[in-house]
């Protein structure tokens, strides 16, 4: 059986960002862009963690900064999660591709 | 004390009384709302016993309604008559506004008694500068400085007349206290006639034509006031406007003569024009009728104005209106001869221009005898005496055309005495007889009103020309000069004789008219009939001796008197005196004619008699007898009794006439020319402002519109990318992402 790597690691982090990034703009419901943003965020996590494992003991910036990102990711999703709510009482709908006030 | 550097005062002592009047007294009179209570057309005031009677009223006013009226006093008159009477403000009037005109009278007096005294007979008194120079060219072209001084010249000529002016001034003041006692406005008239007195006092002593012509709009603008002082009635407002209207026909003429004067000779002070025209730098224009003439014209056209001179006398019958005391000092004695002062003042000019000179005379002699012919047949008194103060102004205009100034001043001098009595005796009448001033009506008030009777007999044996009395002195000698002098004629002397003959009559009817006889009033007037106050009588006194005494002053040299006697022509002789010896040719004609002047003497006394003998059979002896001449002689009569017609010639020719058909050309004019210039110059604006439209709407906005509208062209493609799709701007940041990670990656 082979050992994981941060190869491997490096792998996931690329596949969740890829998926991250997809959903972002295809999907139209607000609910999962901000969940695809969450992807992104722990494709983002994995690859501090990886790089901070593969670096050794000594190397923990990578591991504390995933914890900022962690707490960032949350209350980001707290503020997008509020003015979805704000969006929705005005424009009674969830859909990226109905919110196009900015056009011009 | 030096009088003659005062004589700046003299002025304005009643101008201090019409200021005091004029500014205060309205707060001060304890019922003005009385001034406007009373009906128009009736002017009712009350004498010593309470009894109405209407004052002044018009010849033309109904005569029964009249003494209807005589009885319609009420209770609240009677009571707003007794606090009038003894009002303390009355006092205060009565005592300042006649004592300022004496202090006047007492300041002239001395300072013409320290002029006598001098051995040059001129004194000037320049306060300052008023109108301060501005530089002109003058008509030859040399370069003058206009100014007019605030100066004051006193020397013979305006020493009589500050004299009479402030003399009868005052004495008629006097008069006025007892005759305006019972009616409203006292203060106003008292300030009006104070104020009349200080124009006509600059008039007199300016020393430049300049503020002479203040005075003389002043006194014009009293004249106005006075003449329309009972402006409840339209007549008399009316006369006023007239007055003021006529003269200032007159005035034009005044001013375009003082600027003539100002560009030909480029003074307007007394003493440098006579000193100009003495040069020897003009000659007189005997020839032709030269610039001198036309300014000597002018002047003249100005003073036909004020001294009510064919064509503009029409005014002075009217200015009766005013109450008499005010006939009697601007319409008779002082304001109307300013124009034969100041054609004398102007003597040496008209002693260079003789054909003006013949157009005075000839429109005083006219003037004398239409206004007596006139004055013949009308049967308000105070109508008479209008009439024949312009027919012995024309007197003085045909003196002073003929070149004798110095008669023309002194009868001045004389008529002043004799008419200001005449005029105030005439009210003094109009006073008993309850306002009555139609003739028709009067009659056998001898006894009644004695000393009103034997002043104005004294005064009409006067202006009569009886030897002895003031009128006869002065009207002869004007009568001796029109025939003797170098610039008259048998014809002017013709004339004045019969304008003599004339005044004789036509004054002789007056008194027999009203003085004798049986009585034509009605009972109710006849039984008020009472001798004026004592304020009215002693004026009348005092004229009347006035009048006895006055034309001692100028006997005929014939006569051989003592020197005082005709110390008058030597007393003016140094003001008329001309560059070339004039005087040396009259005097060796005068001696030549002894026999003659004797005879024409004769003649017109005897003439005066006539006159007055067939006025005492006509009027008096036979009293039928008019009333048949009138029916044969219908068409004279009626032409005469309504003045020739004049009025109603001067409403078709200049109101009517020139005023609406002037109207109408002018109206025209306004709508063609005028307004098709203003509607012109709209059209114009108009199609200015609709090329400027278009040239708008199509250039200037369709470059602006062609310029947004390319810029929005140009902003489609842009467009197209802001779908304002969150997804999209995101995919659009991804691609640019890749696009550099790409090449990087490929570099």
């Amino acid at each position: 059986m082979h050992p994981v790597t941060t190869v491997h690691y490096l792998a996931l982090s690329a596949a969740l960002l890829l998926i991250g990034t997809v959903g972002v703009l295809t999907r139209r419901n607000i609910v999962v862009i901000l969940m695809s943003i969450e992807l992104i965020l722990n494709a983002v996590n994995i690859n501090l963690v990886a790089f901070s494992h593969a670096f050794g003991p000594d190397h923990v910036q990578g591991q504390i900064f995933a914890i900022f990102v962690i707490t960032d990711a949350v209350a980001e999703a707290a503020v997008g999660l509020g003015i979805l709510i704000a969006l929705f009482r005005n424009k009674e709908t969830v859909l990226a591709d109905e919110i196009d006030l900015l056009k011009w | 004390m030096n009088f003659l550097d005062l004589i700046w005062l003299i002025p304005l002592f009643p101008l201090c009384g019409a200021a005091l009047m004029l500014l205060v007294g309205k707060k001060l009179d304890p019922q003005p709302a009385s001034d406007v209570a009373v009906a128009p057309g009736v002017e009712p005031i009350y004498d010593e016993h309470g009894h109405g009677h209407s004052h002044d009223h018009g010849h033309h006013h109904d005569h029964d309604h009249e003494h209807d009226h005589g009885h319609t006093h009420d209770h609240s008159h009677d009571a707003g008559h007794g606090h009038h009477h003894h009002s303390p403000l009355k006092f205060l009037v009565n005592i300042i506004c006649p004592g300022m005109i004496l202090l006047s009278f007492l300041l002239s007096a001395g300072a013409v008694w320290q002029l006598s005294n001098q051995a040059n007979r001129v004194h000037q008194v320049i306060q300052f500068t008023w109108l301060a120079g501005l530089p002109f060219h003058m008509a030859n072209g040399q370069l003058s400085t206009f100014q007019a001084d605030w100066g004051f010249l006193l020397d013979p000529l305006s020493s009589v007349m500050i004299l009479v002016v402030t003399g009868i001034g005052f004495l008629i003041h006097v008069y006025s206290t007892g005759y305006m006692a019972h009616d409203n406005g006292y203060y106003r008239f008292f300030g009006y006639l104070n104020l009349f007195v200080f124009f006509m006092l600059m008039l007199v002593l300016a020393n430049n034509y300049a503020l002479l012509f203040v005075g003389w709009e002043g006194v014009g603008l009293c004249s106005y006031l006075l003449i329309g002082f009972y402006f409840q009635k339209k007549s008399a407002g009316d006369a006023g406007k007239k007055a003021f209207i006529v003269n200032r026909v007159g005035d034009a003429g005044f001013v375009l003569g003082m600027l003539l004067m100002l560009s030909v000779l480029g003074t307007v002070r007394f003493t440098d024009v006579a000193a100009v025209l003495h040069s020897g730098q003009f000659t007189a224009e005997t020839a032709g009728f030269g610039v001198l003439s036309a300014m000597a014209l002018l002047l003249f056209i100005g003073a036909t104005g004020k001294s009510a001179q064919i064509p503009l006398y029409v005014w002075l019958p009217d200015a009766m209106e005013g109450p008499t005391p005010v006939s009697a000092l601007i319409h008779a004695a002082t304001m109307v001869t300013a124009g034969v002062y100041m054609v004398a003042r102007s003597a040496p000019l008209f002693q260079l221009t003789p054909s003006t000179s013949a157009i005075v005379a000839t429109i005083g002699a006219l003037t004398a005898i239409f206004a007596a012919s006139i004055a013949l047949v009308q049967n308000d008194i105070k109508r008479v005496l209008a009439y024949s103060t312009v027919s012995q102004l024309g007197y003085m205009f045909l003196a002073l055309g003929v070149g004798a100034y110095w008669v023309a001043i002194f009868h001045l001098f004389t008529h002043a005495f004799f008419k200001a009595l005449l005029f105030l005796g005439s009210g003094s009448v109009i006073h008993a007889m309850s306002g009555e001033q139609d003739m028709r009506y009067m009659g056998g008030l001898k006894s009644k009103i004695p000393i009103t009777h034997w002043t104005m007999w004294v005064g009409s044996v006067a202006i009569a020309g009886i030897p002895g009395l003031a009128g006869f002195f002065s009207k002869d000698e004007i009568l001796w000069q029109a025939y003797s002098s170098p610039l008259g004629s048998t014809l002017l002397w013709a004339m004045g004789l019969a304008t003599a003959a004339m005044t004789a009559f036509y004054m002789w009817r007056l008194m027999n008219m009203t003085f004798y006889g049986k009585s034509r009033a009605t009972p109710e007037v006849l039984a008020h009939v009472h001798e004026s106050p004592r304020s009215m009588t002693v004026p009348l006194t005092v004229l009347a001796i006035g009048t006895v005494l006055a034309g001692w002053l100028g006997t005929p040299k014939l006569w051989k008197l003592p020197e005082f006697f005709h110390g008058f022509e030597g007393w003016l002789a140094p003001v008329f005196a001309s560059a070339a010896g004039e005087g040396v040719h009259a005097a060796a004609k005068e001696a030549a004619s002894e026999g003659l002047e004797w005879g024409l003497m004769g003649l017109s006394v005897l003439i005066a008699i006539i006159g007055i003998s067939l006025a005492r059979y006509l009027y008096f002896i036979k009293p039928e007898i008019p009333d048949r001449i009138h029916a044969r002689m219908g068409p004279i009569h009626k032409l005469l009794y309504n003045k020739w017609y004049v009025d109603e010639l001067y409403d078709f020719l200049f109101v009517n006439g020139l005023g609406k058909g002037g109207g109408r050309v002018c109206s025209s004019f306004d709508k063609n020319v005028v307004d098709g210039g203003v509607n012109g110059a709209g059209w114009l604006t108009r199609f200015s402002a609709k090329v400027s439209m278009w040239w708008d709407t199509w250039i200037v906005d369709g470059f602006v519109r062609f310029s947004s509208f390319s810029v929005k062209m140009l902003s489609y493609p842009v467009c197209i990318l802001e779908t304002g799709r969150v997804q999209f701007y995101a995919l659009v940041v991804v691609v640019g992402v890749l696009a550099f990670f790409g090449y990087y990656v490929t570099r």
